[in-house]
């Protein structure tokens, strides 16, 4: 069947995320939950990434009795592509580090204004 | 009204372009280019199990050495904006008491977390793990502690002290690639073989690069949860 | 073979849960919701790249994603919610 293909559906339910991730990104006003918005963003393109590498019915891209189960003694029968995983191994991290930086920023903007509504920085909006 | 639409209107392309690159998608069924030949020398040139380890230390060690970088910058710029005054750094606030359960279950729970760190990024190489799982597990067992304990604090020289040396101990690995291998960072040395496939003495130098950056990985995300902890302090 | 076709309809059952979850963090007023509801979206794809034999990037995600991320969202609330007090 066309639809059971884990694949494809790892491919859609990342646009999907990234879509309502932008949504909430243009669509909110307080900042926290632009900066969830902005996780949810982040979670999708990782899922997209990794299903791009995902090839069926293969195993993990670590080499051990599986290999020979799985893909008749030859390694490149057997596993998925390991490059994308690696690119999200480190996605993940930075989207760590950068949303501890946002809500950093997040924290010195409402000790200066006591809002946490983006439309009350307006100081450079003319 | 017009703010909505517009949003409207973008998000609609963005489903658009989604749309058809979904429907033109059509999923792999061979490895192919760059990831073939991972998959077919790997083990021999490497000599890590773990493909995926090999990928992120060996073949493209530079990536890594720029995450490592990047959230290294990123400690020290949250640190500069969390910065406390000195009254405020003295201030002890009353936080409500605390669990018996969740005290006595940390300090049992604690030094498992910090052991079960340590065997994944060890054995990154051979299972499924490595310095960044590592680093964050080690981070869980800091979180851990300073939900049994909210007064408590994090050392902060040994915090420096383990990131700097780990970090400086990765670049010099790196340069000793220049004189014993191939070039910056190489993790297999000519002349000293690659060990027995599947073991822990195995895969040059992945083991040692990999504890390294597990170590700072771990030290620099406490550093944050300690600042972004500190910084409840200020009214 | 079926096993294919097992993961694919639990994948199908996870991807709707995280899809609702994340409406539901865009969409609550509450902001401790909105928090924990993206905390879930994270964990459910965890499980999702497990599926995808991506077992490297599973532990990233449930550690750093849905563990540490969610925490520091609460100490900057918490601080916010005591800035206002």
């Amino acid at each position: 069947m066309e639809i059971f293909e884990l694949g494809k559906i790892g491919l859609l339910i990342g646009f999907l995320l990234v879509i309502v991730g932008f949504w909430g990104v243009l669509q909110q006003k307080n900042i926290i939950k632009i900066i969830v918005s902005f996780t949810i963003l982040n979670t999708g393109i990782n899922l997209v990434m990794v299903a791009l590498g995902y090839v069926k019915g293969r195993t993990a891209p670590i080499i051990d009795d599986s290999v020979e189960q799985i893909g008749n003694h030859n390694v490149l029968n057997a596993i998925v592509d390991p490059v994308p995983q690696a690119l999200v191994l480190t996605a993940i991290v930075i989207g760590f580090g950068v949303t501890a930086l946002l809500l950093a920023y997040a924290m010195k903007l409402f000790k200066a204004k006591k809002s946490l509504d983006i439309n009350d920085f307006n100081d450079l909006k003319w | 009204m017009l703010r909505n639409l517009l949003i409207a209107i973008v998000l609609a392309s963005f489903g658009f372009i989604f749309y058809n690159l979904y429907q033109s998608y059509e999923p792999q069924t061979e490895l192919t280019g760059i990831a073939a030949h991972y998959a077919e020398n790997g083990a021999s040139e490497v000599g890590a199990a773990n493909l995926v380890t090999a990928v992120v230390v060996s073949y493209r060690s530079f990536d890594t050495l720029g995450e490592i970088t990047i959230l290294f910058l990123t400690a020290a710029i949250i640190s500069f904006f969390l910065k406390l005054s000195k009254e405020d750094e003295d201030k002890i606030i009353t936080h409500r008491g605390t669990s018996e359960i969740l005290q006595t279950a940390s300090a049992l729970l604690i030094p498992l977390i910090y052991l079960f760190g340590v065997y994944v990024f060890i054995n990154g190489h051979i299972t499924p793990g490595g310095g960044f799982q590592g680093g964050a597990i080690i981070a869980s067992g800091v979180v851990l502690a300073i939900m049994a304990n909210p007064n408590m604090t994090i050392n902060h020289t040994v915090i420096i002290w383990v990131e700097s040396i780990s970090g400086v101990s990765v670049i010099l690995i790196g340069v000793l690639g220049i004189i014993l291998g191939g070039g910056f960072l190489d993790s297999t040395f000519t002349g000293y073989g690659l060990g027995e496939f599947g073991t822990i003495f195995s895969a040059g130098t992945i083991p040692v690069i990999y504890s390294l950056v597990g170590l700072k990985v771990g030290a620099e995300i406490s550093n944050i949860l300690n600042l972004y902890q500190k910084s409840q302090k200020e009214a | 073979m079926n096993n294919e076709i097992i993961y694919s309809v639990v994948a199908i059952g996870i991807g709707l849960l995280m899809v609702i979850m994340a409406v539901i963090a865009i969409l609550n007023k509450k902001l401790s919701v909105a928090i924990i509801a993206a905390g879930v979206v994270s964990l459910f794809a965890s499980v999702l790249f497990l599926l995808m034999s991506a077992p490297d990037v599973a532990m990233t995600e449930a550690a750093i994603g849905s563990g540490l991320s969610t925490l520091i969202f609460f100490y900057v609330l918490n601080k916010i919610k005591r800035q206002n007090a």
